[in-house]
């Protein structure tokens, strides 16, 4: 890479963890000054994955959601399907609730006989969450952009952009001239293109998406989310690993110009290597959205804290200072992640000749 | 273990599970019928600008060599030209020069012989006139001595009838 790129990756990992410590502070605004409103818990409950879409609650306490759908499977009841609904306010069903409190807190557990929580007999929950909806959302949107802009290219053939590809030919152009060119090299980026410009597209996305407040396929945290960050970096990981020439495997297994008896030290620093890469691609994805997600909800939280109108503009300007901020986190970190898995591909697939 | 309690940091199977589906069909889907096309479109479009432009440049190459080579040929032309021409003029002036070069010789030896012949006539008509002034002399001797030179006018205007005769003869 130049040393121009590096500074630039300098930056924004920096950037990312500038970040970091104010998730710290966010999630410090426990202590509210009335026990109606706890900071922390609004905070997590927006952030986290939810078996409802929460829209508003009603001054009696009744809430406006969108109960997804709930699928459970485990050995005695089998697969299972029914609408979140029915375990709302705490309620049972079929055996099922959704724990309110402690370590287990938004997750659906089996209930025995006398009504206690079977902390060992755990279902498997693959139901349609908050995160999943965002997600799927966010993959039909990118279907049908990408669809459609392939479509407008069979219609026009090779004449000058026009329409929709004015507008995304430079973003995959950029894609494909400063971040896996200059990385993968010019014989073999063709491979890589199309995983890496979806990984771009999948996390700018669901990034952007995650940055509009409202109408509910918007807003979820997905990015936010380790299990999807970690479904991201993981398949980094498998391009990573499969397309890894044998010198590759060579420098993790038998790293040339260092004794045999230092082998046993160096094997397990360098599989450590090769895991932690991924590892921090999962984490620093996930650190960077959340984060950005608990600043805004912690500067809006501040209204309720104070329980004061006078703070709202303060807290608004501040909210809008933010998303312009996130605005730029959301595009900075769909360019690190598939940077860095550029990178990383680039570092597996070199040839031998040292 | 700090990632493994909350709830945040922990991965959940289903979102998990969720995640690895949507994105694979995702990729499958945008690998299959959108990447491909966009990017051999989007390539195919950079090769045909690179080609019209490297074909811009070498049309304007062969402009300037064909302009160069007409500037050659024309160049060679007028200097053929020059050179036939030079030619000419060359020939035109040894064929003057020879043929001034003939005439001279030829009227030369013409008036050598010309010379020549008025020399031998005058030689000839020289002796001629020397015979016949010898043998008038003779004859007018021999009549003289004929006529014993009676009379001294008669004499004398027989020598002029003579001459006269002779001047008559004379040519």
């Amino acid at each position: 890479m130049k040393p121009g790129k590096i500074i630039w990756l300098f930056f924004v990992l920096l950037f990312g963890m500038f970040s970091l410590p104010v998730m710290g502070t966010g999630e410090n605004e426990k202590s509210p000054e009335k026990e109606k409103f706890d900071a922390r818990s609004f905070i997590l409950d927006h952030v986290s994955d939810s078996h409802e879409w929460h829209i508003l609650t009603k001054k009696d306490g009744e809430s406006v959601a969108i109960y997804l759908p709930v699928i459970l499977y485990n050995k005695e009841s089998g697969l299972l399907i029914f609408s979140s609904r029915r375990l709302s306010h705490g309620n049972e069903y079929k055996g099922f609730k959704l724990e309110e409190e402690g370590e287990l807190k938004g997750k659906i557990v089996s209930v025995n006989a006398d009504g206690q929580v079977d902390e060992e007999n755990i279902p498997l929950d693959f139901s349609i969450t908050k995160t999943v909806v965002g997600m799927l959302a966010a993959a039909l949107i990118g279907l049908w952009l990408f669809l459609s802009l392939s479509r407008s290219y069979k219609k026009t053939g090779i004449s000058h952009p026009r329409g929709i590809q004015s507008f995304l030919e430079p973003v995959i152009c950029f894609v494909r001239d400063d971040i896996v060119i200059p990385n993968i090299g010019q014989e073999e980026h063709e491979k890589f293109m199309p995983y890496l410009l979806t990984v771009f597209f999948f996390i700018l996305i669901n990034n952007l998406m995650g940055l509009i407040p409202f109408p509910p396929p918007f807003g979820a945290n997905v990015t936010g989310n380790i299990a999807v960050t970690f479904t991201l970096a993981f398949f980094s990981f498998v391009i990573i690993q499969i397309n890894g020439t044998k010198s590759y495997w060579k420098h993790i297994f038998a790293t040339p110009g260092v004794p045999f008896w230092m082998l046993p030290i160096m094997i397990p620093v360098e599989i450590i290597g090769v895991v932690a890469k991924p590892f921090a691609l999962m984490i620093r994805l996930f650190a960077n959205i959340t984060a950005g997600h608990i600043i805004v909800l912690s500067l809006l939280a501040l209204i309720f804290i104070f329980d004061s109108l006078v703070v709202a503009p303060v807290s608004i300007f501040f909210v809008i200072f933010m998303d312009c901020l996130e605005l730029l986190v959301a595009f900075l970190q769909a360019y690190v992640f598939t940077l860095l898995s550029a990178l990383f591909i680039s570092l597996a697939i070199v040839k031998e000749h040292h | 273990m700090l990632l493994a309690s909350n709830s945040l940091t922990s991965p959940a199977i289903g979102t998990l599970f969720w995640a690895v589906v949507i994105f694979t069909l995702f990729f499958l889907i945008l690998a299959k019928f959108a990447w491909k096309p966009i990017l051999s479109a989007i390539k195919q479009r950079e090769e045909m600008i690179k080609g019209s432009l490297a074909s811009a440049e070498n049309a304007r190459k062969e402009m300037l060599k064909l302009q160069s080579d007409n500037e050659l040929i024309l160049k060679k032309a007028r200097e053929e030209r020059e050179s036939i021409l030079k030619e000419a003029r060359d020939v035109r002036d040894k064929l003057i020069a020879e043929a001034k070069g003939k005439a001279t010789e030829e009227a030369e030896k013409l008036i050598e012989k010309a010379r020549t012949g008025i020399e031998r006539e005058k030689v000839k008509a020289l002796s001629e006139i020397r015979e016949q002034v010898a043998g008038l002399a003779i004859d007018i001797a021999t009549k003289l001595l004929g006529k014993k030179l009676e009379q001294t006018g008669e004499q004398e205007k027989l020598i002029d009838n003579y001459l006269k005769d002779i001047n008559l003869n004379k040519n």
